[in-house]
């Protein structure tokens, strides 16, 4: 080697420095506002119990997110998971009417989701089909399947241990579903950041054929993918039937748009490609904190939802906007 | 030809393009560049890949609107703000790519954008098949105007192109490449066709970078290297070594790093692969140590054996042997744990990713290596990526730096890097050159043939024929997705590659 | 491969036939003109929207806003009946389209002018849209009593044996027809969704395209929203709610493509006419209408699976023996 091979430098700026320019950090920024913002407009708002209360707003669907984050990096959705949610709590729900001790009755829940994210997975991934269609397919199955055992009845008489994941405390105000949440977080962060396998899904995203070409088993890393997610569904199926104690085979209605906006929210790529756990942590508490604190000012759902839709195409639309102005 | 000379002295430019410039973030294509279009005469722009042909035709097609300049039809000023404006201005091209659509007819293709109307302004379908039929007729083309395009091979949606650019009454005919995938039989009829333009008194801007062509057909030249304009006269007052050197910028003998050393065993043995639309009975060996160049032109289904050698495609028949023993691969995996390796053509697609980092595409097939459990170990990532983009001499700011922020020629070292890294047995090339600029290009060929004298077993599929004449200990020529000939030592010459490529003689 | 566009058509219809001759063997008064002329309106609103859907797919994008669209356009229309009683329907139908295709224009205008994925911005939209309803109507219903017998009674009109609403059906479907086959827009839609760089280099906008396809989309939404409201004579947030799935079911169903540049009008009408068959058909032969929701859904599945093995690529044609032989 002779002395003009000049040294490359690893990167150009510290990884802190880039973080201080990244969209998480403005959506932090955005997050504290809102929270300045609501405990200003409610004196409700800052109330240790009240706020607990408030986490339960997404903590469930923040699960399923972590894993859907995942899926639309590399380039796939699954519009079923809120399905995947109704047929895991209808097994569970069958399930206990038989007497089924709770261990039992996590199993089926964790179960049935994988079993669905099994049935996506192989649709896209064996069959070759967009998951787009796919999943709008197997939305309407499941909940289908759900109508059909359910009809306008409801399962009720669930066990009371089982009560504890979406009603148990793990200590204080601190609710076992926020602990789990949080730990999933950790755990998500490290497989998509941390592990080859997040190295794949991001390469995935950013371009498939690329990654086919680089020898990264492409289907079977989707397929995995698509599992986690159902596998996800099916937990917050266990926290979400466990808080409400019963089954219709109308619950988690419509929270699959919530899921992609929250998810979107927190900077992924809805093409694909680039996104961040980090991210989509902040825009599960920015969610959750607009929901509650437009509740506490008496703001019905379903205009907290058009807040919703203008944050979706609002968060995107920015970026663009901007650098067309610059443009 | 008499009749030639004397316009050749009297026409006035019906076109002229002057100052074009035109930037990309990063690159600037084209600097301050002119060309003048005569009517009745064949402009040939000459320049290597990445001169700024393409861009500029995309100027001109409307396709691309230039940042300065000016561009004059009969000495009035136009702007095109879309490829209809320039369709209306009398311009239409033949595209580089075939830049139609698979789901429509034949005839569909033809006049898209400008089909017949009749009452209403409705389409009038029994017109726009009459015509198709006509202009197919006129280029001695016997295709079915109702047949979806898709049904058609790569020669036949050509023919398609062609009577697409012939679909309207143009004063200005551009040529992009016109004869990469045609046959020598084609090629003639393409001439033919061409002569008839020229003797309707339209104007020809025929793109090439092949200098028999040029000087065949051309009238006039326009060299462009590096974006810029480096010279422009008649064809019949320039020498074939002047136009070379202008087009490369330095001296005419290309110089080829051949190293001389020992070729070793048989390492790749590929016996009868077959595919059904794309390839038959393909076989051939490979010796440690060697340069294998695949000839042929574009579309004649080297990519498409190569690809699924490397696992990307599966044949319908046919094995694969690494030292004797047989292997199956199913997927690029298998390949690469095979130690088969495959650098793209189409870089951008298929090679790097360009959304990710530098050392992020250089550890994507090693990741096994530099990780530990599953777990990512950026030391490693970073040591290993450092070790061989530095071999290879990439240009750039820092490893962490996106691919996609790099030119051409440095992000080929990134995908070359990528594979090296893995330590592989064979290495294919496929158009390794393709699209880089000349320091790049030379950096490529030292390496290879150093990885050659390493004892690494090398495929390199070119369409280049000083390349494949200058790099290659064997060749194979491939013609309509079968091999045409295998040729080495004194049987390889530049006539017996285009001659076997072409069908011709056989 | 018209062959096989065509088979396709003709598949679903055999699908309808047998579907239709099985129920028959059984009940026989299903089958009646009578009543299948009331099958067919029933289903007409669907066949509207997946006419509309199917531009939309065409050009590689998806329009999930058209049920919203549609509810609040209905809406609309249903508070304009109650302020103004007298307004003819010829000026609620004007309102009922200028508006739809008002929103389906924001739709368009987002994807083309920001390039925001379509399905991002229906996404939005869609529940943009119905919370506008709620802001407006405060949650409360518009019910049949408050609306005026002619604001009812127009797609219930029987002109020669059908209702208005079946004959507005007809008209948009053979409009959309000559506009696929007879404009450029219309041929615009296939190109552009085939293969968008090839558009460009034909002088074709991608972008305007898509915005031409969502705004006639929108506008087809917001006309069914008046007859839906006026049918059913009831007006509230959700109504037709998930319905733009059942849209979205019909067109694949009917082949269209979700990559975009294939697929026709005819499959969608078929699609959607087999959804509604299948819907009005399960409580005659006595099968819980809670079936309904899987059946569409393993219909949509199955479907995808067979346009995706009929458009599997098939690798390069290269040899000469491969070519024409599709």
């Amino acid at each position: 080697m002779t002395d003009a091979t000049r040294h490359l430098p690893d990167r150009l700026e510290s990884p802190a420095k880039r973080a201080l320019k990244s969209w998480e950090t403005l959506l932090l920024a955005v997050a504290v506002s809102i929270f300045v913002v609501n405990s200003l407009m409610s004196p409700y708002f800052l109330n240790a119990w009240n706020l607990s209360d408030a986490t339960f707003n997404f903590t469930e669907k923040a699960m399923i997110a972590f894993a859907m984050a995942m899926l639309i990096i590399a380039g796939e959705i699954d519009l079923s998971v809120a399905a995947i949610i109704a047929l895991a709590s209808t097994a569970m729900g069958a399930a206990a009417q038989l007497d089924t001790p709770t261990v039992t009755l996590v199993a089926v829940g964790l179960g049935t989701g994988l079993f669905c994210g099994a049935i996506n997975g192989a649709l896209v991934t064996g069959l070759g089909l967009p998951s787009i269609v796919v999943t709008i397919g197997t939305m309407s199955l499941f909940r289908g399947i759900s109508y059909i055992v359910l009809g306008d009845q409801a399962y009720r008489g669930y066990p009371p241990e089982f009560a504890y994941f979406g009603q148990g405390y793990v200590w204080w105000v601190i609710s076992f579903e926020f602990v789990l949440f949080a730990l999933l977080a950790a755990i998500y962060f490290v497989i998509l950041h941390r592990t080859s396998f997040g190295r794949a899904v991001f390469a995935i995203g950013n371009n498939p054929t690329g990654a086919l070409f680089a020898g990264i088993r492409v289907a079977r890393v989707k397929f995995i993918l698509f599992l986690l997610t159902g596998l996800m569904a099916g937990l917050a199926s266990v926290c979400l039937t466990s808080r409400l104690g019963s089954t219709r085979p109308s619950i988690a209605f419509g929270w699959e748009l919530e899921i992609v906006t929250m998810v979107v929210l927190g900077g992924v790529n809805i093409l694909g490609g680039s996104g961040s756990i980090p991210g989509v942590v902040i825009a599960a508490f920015v969610m959750g904190m607009v929901t509650f604190g437009l509740g506490l000012l008496n703001v019905p759902g379903i205009v907290m939802s058009i807040f919703i839709g203008l944050l979706l195409i609002g968060v995107i639309a920015l970026p663009r906007l901007l650098a067309m102005a610059r443009r | 030809m008499l009749q030639t000379a004397a316009t050749l002295d009297t026409a006035k430019p019906v076109m002229t393009l002057t100052g074009i410039t035109k930037s990309f973030p990063g690159v600037r294509a084209l600097s301050d560049v002119s060309l003048e279009l005569y009517p009745g005469q064949v402009t040939a722009l000459v320049g290597e890949n990445g001169a700024g042909k393409s861009t500029i035709v995309k100027c001109l097609t409307g396709i691309y609107r230039p940042d300065a300049g000016r561009i004059e039809i009969d000495g009035r000023p136009v702007t095109f703000a879309t490829a209809q404006d320039a369709t209306a201005a009398g311009i239409t091209a033949i595209h580089q790519e075939t830049v139609l659509f698979d789901e429509l007819s034949v005839a569909e293709n033809i006049f898209i954008g400008h089909a017949p109307r009749g009452r209403l302004g409705l389409i009038d379908w029994p017109t726009l098949r009459r015509k198709s039929k006509e202009i197919l007729t006129r280029i001695d083309a016997p295709l079915n105007p109702d047949l979806p395009l898709k049904e058609l091979g790569i020669a036949s949606k050509h023919l398609v192109a062609i009577a697409r650019a012939l679909s309207v009454d143009a004063r200005v005919v551009i040529m992009d490449e016109p004869t990469a995938a045609l046959s020598q039989k084609e090629i003639e009829e393409l001439y033919a066709l061409v002569e008839r333009l020229k003797a309707e008194g339209r104007a020809i801007l025929f793109i090439s970078h092949k200098f028999d062509e040029v000087f065949r057909i051309a009238d006039r030249y326009t060299v462009f290297r590096d974006g810029a304009h480096v010279g422009a006269g008649r064809i019949s007052e320039v020498a074939e070594d002047d136009l070379v050197r202008m087009m490369v910028g330095r001296s005419v003998d290309q110089i080829f790093p051949k190293s001389e050393h020992e070729i070793g065993e048989t390492v790749l043995r590929v016996q009868g692969f077959t595919h059904p639309t794309e390839f038959d009975d393909i076989s051939f060996t490979l010796r440690t140590g060697e340069i294998l160049g695949v000839y042929g032109l574009v579309g004649a289904g080297r990519s498409e054996v190569m690809q699924a050698v490397f696992g990307i495609t599966r044949p319908s028949a046919g094995t694969v042997e690494i030292d004797g023993v047989p292997v199956r691969i199913r997927a690029p995996s298998d390949a690469i744990n095979a130690g088969i390796v495959y650098v793209p053509e189409d870089r951008g697609k298929q090679g790097a990713i360009i959304g990710l980092p530098i050392f992020q595409n250089v550890t994507l097939p090693s990741l096994h290596a530099t990780s530990k459990s599953g777990f990512l170990r950026l030391a490693a990532e970073f040591a290993l990526a450092r070790r061989y983009t530095e071999r290879l001499d990439l240009r750039a700011a820092a490893l962490d730096q996106d691919v996609g922020t790099l030119s051409g020629g440095n992000q080929q070292k990134v995908v070359i890097a990528k594979w090296l890294a893995t330590s592989p047995r064979v290495i294919i090339l496929d158009e390794p050159t393709k699209g880089i600029d000349i320091g790049s290009k030379a950096a490529v060929h030292a390496f290879m043939a150093e990885l050659a004298a390493e004892g690494l077993a090398v495929i390199m599929v070119s369409s280049e024929i000083p390349e494949i004449l200058g790099m290659s200990d064997r060749v194979i020529v491939m013609r309509e997705g079968l091999i045409a000939a295998e040729l080495m030592g004194d049987a390889l010459s530049p006539e017996t590659l285009v001659r076997h490529a072409a069908g011709i003689g056989t | 491969m018209t062959a096989l566009l065509k088979s396709r058509e003709v598949l679903l219809l055999a699908v309808i036939a047998a579907l239709l001759g099985l129920i028959a063997l059984r009940f026989p008064a299903f089958v009646a003109p009578e009543n299948l002329a009331r099958v067919f309106n029933d289903t007409a609103p669907l066949i509207v929207l997946a006419v509309g859907q199917t531009l939309v797919i065409l050009t590689r994008c998806i329009d999930l806003s058209v049920a919203a669209n549609l509810a609040l356009t209905g809406m609309v229309c249903a508070m304009l009946n109650v302020a103004l009683p007298g307004l003819p329907v010829a000026a609620i139908l004007a309102v009922a389209i200028g508006l739809g295709a008002l929103l389906g224009a924001i739709n368009g205008v987002l994807v083309w002018t920001l390039a925001i994925p379509p399905i991002v911005v229906t996404l939005g939209t869609m529940t943009i849209y119905r919370g506008i309803i709620f802001l407006i109507s405060d949650g409360a219903w518009v019910n049949a009593h408050e609306m005026s017998p002619a604001f009812t009674g127009f797609p219930r009109a029987t002109v020669a044996g059908l209702p208005m609403l079946s004959w507005i059906a007809v008209a948009v479907t053979a409009l959309v027809l000559i506009l696929v086959a007879r404009t450029p827009l219309g041929r615009a839609f296939y190109a552009v969704g085939g293969n968008p760089d090839a558009a460009v280099y034909t002088g074709l906008h991608v972008g305007r395209t898509q915005f031409w396809a969502f705004v006639i989309s929108g506008t087809l939404a917001g006309l069914v929203g008046y007859l839906w409201v006026a049918r059913y004579s009831v007006a509230y947030v959700d109504i037709a709610a998930g319905f733009e799935l059942e849209v979205v079911a019909a067109c694949v169903i009917g082949g269209i493509a979700i990559a975009g540049g294939a697929g026709t009008v005819i499959g969608a009408v078929l699609g959607a006419l087999f959804l509604g068959l299948v819907k009005n058909a399960l409580p005659v032969v006595g099968i819980s209408p809670f079936w309904q929701l899987a059946i569409s859904g393993s219909a949509i599945v199955v479907a995808v699976a067979f346009n995706a093995r009929a458009a599997r690529a098939k690798g390069r044609i290269i040899l000469r023996r491969a070519e024409h032989s599709l």
